[in-house]
This record gives structure tokens, C-alpha cells and sequence, in this order.
């Protein structure tokens, strides 16, 4: 029987691309009135849920912690993370954390991290590749970097084995295996697993499960440290792009080939 | 003048394309040092001089290439110590956004990616939410942190080249204590295609296809493009991963975009809207794609990718 993991998950709450999405305020930031669970989060906790039922589930002792940091609506993403089937649901949310970039992000979430670390270890901490509004891929870079831990990013397979992560890494030129030990961060591609959906036993089980909910105070950091006023980068202007508008759409009567090469021509693009 | 440090990672025998538009930006906001790991030779030396970089930076250890970013960050924090310098340019691929991110940590530094383009006083422009925003950020710290996209500047030699004084910098002793170790990489055999991010051209395909990549593949070669593709049509095995456009593949910004067989969700989008010009082949005239096409044709991809293929070759001849 392999050890027990207790893995932390990063969620994020994200406006839902499927509509249009809007940056306003003094901040320029996202208006988040559709929001769900960024998609590329539900890889992270589908690795930690295979994971952890690997040795056993919940019964065994193993814990799927989902965190989200974010205004009163986050809590939706733990919600749905707990119908998926992580054990437990931690919100950090804090007036003061509103405005964030990457850097007070991640100071906060690695406050958060070893608050929930501060009894038993965390092993793991798992995320997304990149949350689908900021799309920086900043943050799990920056949460090893704050807590010391080996970074293993862009993991299209995972393995934990006797205290040590191993993944594959797939970039343009190579391909690469890499290994650290635990506890460590690591972040997941959508090339690693095909997420699983809530069922119904699964979001009855979640009624049950507990959210808890940590403010700044709760994990010792001073509100200087975060918002706008702890981040270190500002945007000053957004302006939005006209949308693209459709031009000339022509049915093919057997020359649309011809005249796809005579479109070309004209823009000059031979 | 301000102090500007560009971070190169194994520069190879040249000088890529992207490293030489990173020292032109460089230059045009003020002194630039550079970061070199791995082999640096004469020839590229030269080029870094005529590109105006008067000093280089090298690391005092050999095997940063054997872990993950972690002491390549480490290394470029001392140098970009020992340099004075306020801005520090990476290139925006993946693990250059991510040293960027470690080394904005290591120096308190904000960290701005994506970006198209600096002005003298450090404003960076970038687009956001996939392409339907354009921004300008700023640090608020001492030192700037940019990666910056390919293809924004052309590149320019300075006016007056020097030769570069060479400095080694020292590696941090416990820069690899916690870092994640390569164990193995394998390279992958090159296409002979242009590179899709920075291609003129990309023609791709999706699972209208049907397996079958030939017609797109003829086509990119009549017109010397990159071969593209939808995660419809990657998922299915049917060409690399890396060919994979959209919010989890690539982002391209091609003068032209050719898309075939590909119905236009959200997620494709995302990585390829902001092309110049964009033409879609799609039986099904409801595609989202259309909405989006500067030329579409309503047709079926079979019959009119190969009839522009020989039409191109003809006129070529
Ligand atoms: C988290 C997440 C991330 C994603 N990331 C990406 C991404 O990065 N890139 C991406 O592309 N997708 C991504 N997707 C998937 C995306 O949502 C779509 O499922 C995908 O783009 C569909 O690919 P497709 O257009 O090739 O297939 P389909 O939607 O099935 O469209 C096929 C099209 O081909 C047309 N067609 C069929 N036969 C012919 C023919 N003979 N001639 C002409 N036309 C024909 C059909 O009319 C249809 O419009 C992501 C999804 C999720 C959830
Ligand atoms: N506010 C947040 N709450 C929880 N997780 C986050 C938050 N922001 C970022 N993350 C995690 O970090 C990953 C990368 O995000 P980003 O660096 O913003 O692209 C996401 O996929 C999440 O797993």
C-alpha cells in the first residue's frame, strides 16, 4: 500500500468565455458575473482525485483540499469541486485581496498553503496550466518559488511514487521526463486526463463536505501585501478591440478553390 | 541610462531571430547587458556586440540545463544584481514566462508577459482575454520583469558595434536544492515546416479532416506555410500536439490564417483571431467560424483545398 497524499488544489473561479467578457473599474479588471470553475483547473483535480484513489480515497486518509482565492462567487468553484469529488473546500476571501496580480496572488496562496500545511504537511499542491482570464501561467511559478518547493510545470502524465513526482513535459523540440521530491507544486496540461463530471451521488455527497473560509487575518498576511496595493503591476489602459466581422462568404459551385487563390492574390499574400 | 538585462538560453551556433529583436528593444531603453547560459560561440559573441550589448554575463555553473527553471531564475537574479539593471526582457515561451515569474519573486519585481511592445518608459502593451482586449501595464517596482512575444520589432544592429566584456556571474549554491531534475529528453524530429508561432502563413486543419492531413499539408507547402490544427483533430491523434492552436496550444498571429474543417469554438478562437487576414473552409455555412472569416467558403474541403493547391502551383510556375 503506497502512503497517504494530502494534495492541495488550486481553483479558480473565471468569467465564462463562452460570453463576452469585460475588464471595467479603476483596475481594469474582469467583471465576473458568469463565472465557473476555470476549465483547465478541472485537470488538476481530476490528477489529485486519481491520485488519491490510487492509495485508497478518503477513507484511506487521503485529502483533496480545493482552494480558491476570490470574492464571495468563488466559492461556487469549491462547490463544484466537491461535487467532482475533492474532500474538502477552503475560500480564501478578504476585501482586501481584490486587484491582485500574480505576485500578490501568490503570496497569498502560499500563506494559505501553509496554514493548511500547519498541522500535517501538505505533499502536493496542484493546478491548473493557466487560469482562461489572466492566462499567465505566473502563479504556480511563483507559489514554488515563495514556498522553496520544486516546481514541475506543464505535466502531461504524473506519477508519485515513495515520496518523489515524476512527469512528462512536452515542448516544440523535445520531450522531457522530470523528477523531484515531495511535498511540491506542480501544474497540469489538458493532454493528462479527460476530467470526470459531477453525478448526482456526487453532488448530494457534497452537501456534506466542508467549506471553510480564511480571511487575511486567519493566515497572517497584512492586507498591504496584496490588492492593488501590494501588487507590483498595474494596468493603465484597456481599451476593447472592435470585434473581427465577417466578410465574403461565397457556396462553392465546383471553383471555390480558384477563387480562394484569386482572394490571395488580391491581399497580396502569394 | 537605464540598465537593460536580456536573458539568452542556449543561444546555439546564430543568434535567433526573437533574441535579436529582444536586443533591439533592449537598446531602445537603454544599456544592455546580457545573460547567457549555456555555449556561447565566437560567432554569436560578435553578433551580441554589433547588437550593441556591452557586456555578458555567464554562469559559474555548467549544469543548469539538467533542472527545471528554478537556478536559471537564481543565475539571472545575480546577474540582473551585478548589471544594476531595471528592465529585464525574456522571450515569451513557456519556460521563459515561467523564469520570468521565479525571478520577478527572487527581485521583487513585477512581472508583465505577452507583451507586443515597450515604450521608453517601461509601459508594456499586451493583448488579453483571448485577443478582445488590448492593455498597457506597468510596474510599480524598482526593477521590470518582460517576456516578450516574437515577431513584434525588426531587428537592427546598433550604429556603433562594440565588443562585449565577458563577466561570470555566481551561481547561488542551493539554486538546484529544490529544483525538479531532468532526467531524460528526447528531441523530436523537426518537420522542415516554418515554426508555427512565428510562420507568415498557417493553414490548419481540424476534425473535418477526418484523419486525413494531406490536403492541409499540400496546401501549407504550395504556399510555404505552417501546418496547424484543432485539439478535435490533435485529441484524435491525427497530427502532434504541437500543432494544436487555441487557448491550450498555441497563439499565432499569422498575415494569413487558413482554417479547414475547423468549426470555430471558443477555445480555436483564442489562439488564432487575431491573424491579419483569416479564410475558412467549412461545409456547414452555421459554423462560428464564418463569423470570424475575412473570405469563407461554403464548400467541401476535399474538393477545394487541392483545387487552390494546383491553382498555386500553376500560377507559381
Ligand atoms: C479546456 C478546453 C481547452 C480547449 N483548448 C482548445 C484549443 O486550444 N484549441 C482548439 O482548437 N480547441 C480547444 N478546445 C476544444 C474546442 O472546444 C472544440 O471542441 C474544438 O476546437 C473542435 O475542433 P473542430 O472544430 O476541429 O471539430 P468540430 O467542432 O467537430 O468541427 C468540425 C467542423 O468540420 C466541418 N467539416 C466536416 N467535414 C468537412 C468537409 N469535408 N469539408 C469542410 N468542412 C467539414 C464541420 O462542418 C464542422 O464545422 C478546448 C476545449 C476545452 C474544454
Ligand atoms: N485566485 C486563485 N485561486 C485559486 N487558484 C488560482 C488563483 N489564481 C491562479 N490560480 C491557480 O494558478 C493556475 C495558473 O493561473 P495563472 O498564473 O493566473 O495563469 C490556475 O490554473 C489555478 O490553478
Amino acid at each position: 500500500m503506497e502512503e497517504t497524499l494530502k494534495i492541495v488544489v488550486l481553483v479558480k473561479h473565471v468569467p465564462d468565455a463562452q460570453f463576452d467578457r469585460h475588464l471595467s473599474g479603476e483596475g481594469h479588471t474582469t467583471d465576473r458575473d458568469e463565472s465557473i470553475l476555470s476549465e483547465l483547473d478541472e485537470y488538476a483535480l481530476e490528477a489529485a482525485l486519481q491520485l488519491a484513489e490510487a492509495r485508497g480515497g478518503a477513507k484511506a486518509g487521503n485529502k483533496v483540499i480545493a482552494l480558491s482565492m476570490g470574492p464571495a462567487g468563488a466559492v461556487n468553484a469549491i462547490k463544484k469541486s466537491l461535487q467532482i469529488g475533492a474532500t474538502e473546500g477552503v475560500h480564501l476571501t478578504d476585501a482586501a485581496l481584490a486587484g491582485s496580480d500574480a505576485a500578490a496572488t501568490s503570496l497569498a496562496l502560499a500563506a494559505a498553503v501553509r496554514h493548511l500545511g500547519a498541522d500535517t504537511p501538505v505533499d502536493l499542491v496542484l493546478t491548473g496550466m493557466a487560469s482562461t482570464d489572466g492566462e499567465t501561467s505566473l502563479v504556480p511559478a511563483q507559489l514554488a518559488e515563495r514556498l522553496g518547493l520544486p516546481q514541475v510545470t506543464f505535466a502531461s502524465s504524473l506519477d508519485v511514487d515513495g515520496g518523489r513526482v515524476s512527469a512528462r513535459r512536452d515542448a516544440d523540440t523535445h520531450s522531457e521526463t522530470v523528477e523531484a521530491s515531495l511535498p511540491a507544486v506542480v501544474s497540469v496540461t489538458d493532454q493528462i486526463n479527460e476530467p470526470r463530471y459531477p453525478n448526482f451521488k456526487g453532488i448530494i455527497a457534497a452537501k456534506r463536505k466542508s467549506i471553510t473560509t480564511l480571511s487575511l487575518a486567519d493566515i497572517g498576511v497584512d492586507s498591504s501585501q496584496v490588492g492593488h496595493a501590494g501588487s507590483w503591476t498595474r494596468v493603465t489602459a484597456a481599451e476593447e478591440r472592435p470585434p473581427r466581422t465577417a466578410g465574403t462568404i461565397i457556396t462553392d459551385e465546383g471553383d471555390a478553390g480558384i477563387k480562394l487563390v484569386d482572394f490571395l492574390a488580391a491581399q497580396k499574400l502569394l | 541610462m537605464a540598465n537593460v538585462l536580456v536573458f539568452i538560453d542556449n543561444p546555439g551556433q546564430a543568434l535567433k531571430k526573437s533574441t535579436l529583436e529582444l536586443l533591439t528593444i533592449a537598446r531602445s531603453l537603454g544599456e544592455t547587458a546580457v545573460a547567457v547560459n549555456g555555449e556561447l560561440s565566437d560567432d554569436a559573441v560578435g553578433t551580441l556586440g554589433a547588437y550593441g550589448a556591452a557586456t555578458v554575463f555567464r554562469p559559474s555553473a555548467a549544469d543548469l540545463d539538467d533542472y527545471l527553471v528554478a537556478p536559471k531564475a537564481a543565475f539571472l537574479a545575480a546577474a540582473a544584481d551585478k548589471s544594476g539593471a531595471t528592465t529585464v526582457l525574456l522571450e515569451n515561451s513557456p519556460e521563459g514566462k515561467e523564469i520570468a515569474a521565479r525571478l520577478g519573486i527572487r527581485l521583487s519585481a513585477g512581472v508583465i508577459t505577452d507583451v507586443v511592445a515597450v515604450d521608453p518608459d517601461g509601459t508594456a502593451h499586451k493583448s488579453v482575454l483571448a485577443g478582445s482586449y488590448t492593455t498597457t501595464a506597468k510596474a510599480t517596482t524598482a526593477v521590470t520583469v518582460l517576456s516578450v512575444k516574437a515577431n513584434t520589432v525588426d531587428p537592427e544592429p546598433a550604429t556603433a558595434p562594440g565588443a562585449p566584456e565577458t563577466l561570470t556571474v555566481d551561481v547561488p549554491a542551493d539554486a538546484t536544492a529544490a529544483a525538479a531534475r531532468i532526467t531524460s529528453r528526447e528531441q523530436k524530429v523537426a518537420s522542415g515546416r516554418p515554426d508555427l508561432t512565428d510562420a507568415r502563413i498557417v493553414v490548419a486543419g481540424g476534425r473535418g479532416l477526418d484523419g486525413d492531413f494531406g490536403p492541409v499539408e499540400e496546401l501549407a507547402d504550395a504556399l510555404g506555410a505552417a501546418v496547424g490544427a484543432s485539439r478535435a483533430a490533435t485529441d484524435a491523434g491525427w497530427i502532434s500536439h504541437d500543432a494544436q492552436v487555441g487557448q491550450t496550444g498555441k497563439t499565432v498571429s499569422p498575415q494569413l490564417y487558413i482554417s479547414a474543417g475547423i468549426s470555430g469554438a471558443i477555445q480555436q478562437k483564442a489562439g488564432m483571431q487575431t491573424a491579419k487576414v483569416i479564410v475558412a473552409v467549412n461545409k456547414d455555412a452555421e459554423s462560428p467560424v464564418f463569423e470570424i472569416a475575412d473570405f469563407g467558403i461554403v464548400g467541401d474541403l476535399f474538393q477545394v483545398l487541392p483545387q487552390a493547391t494546383e491553382e498555386i502551383k500553376k500560377r507559381k510556375a
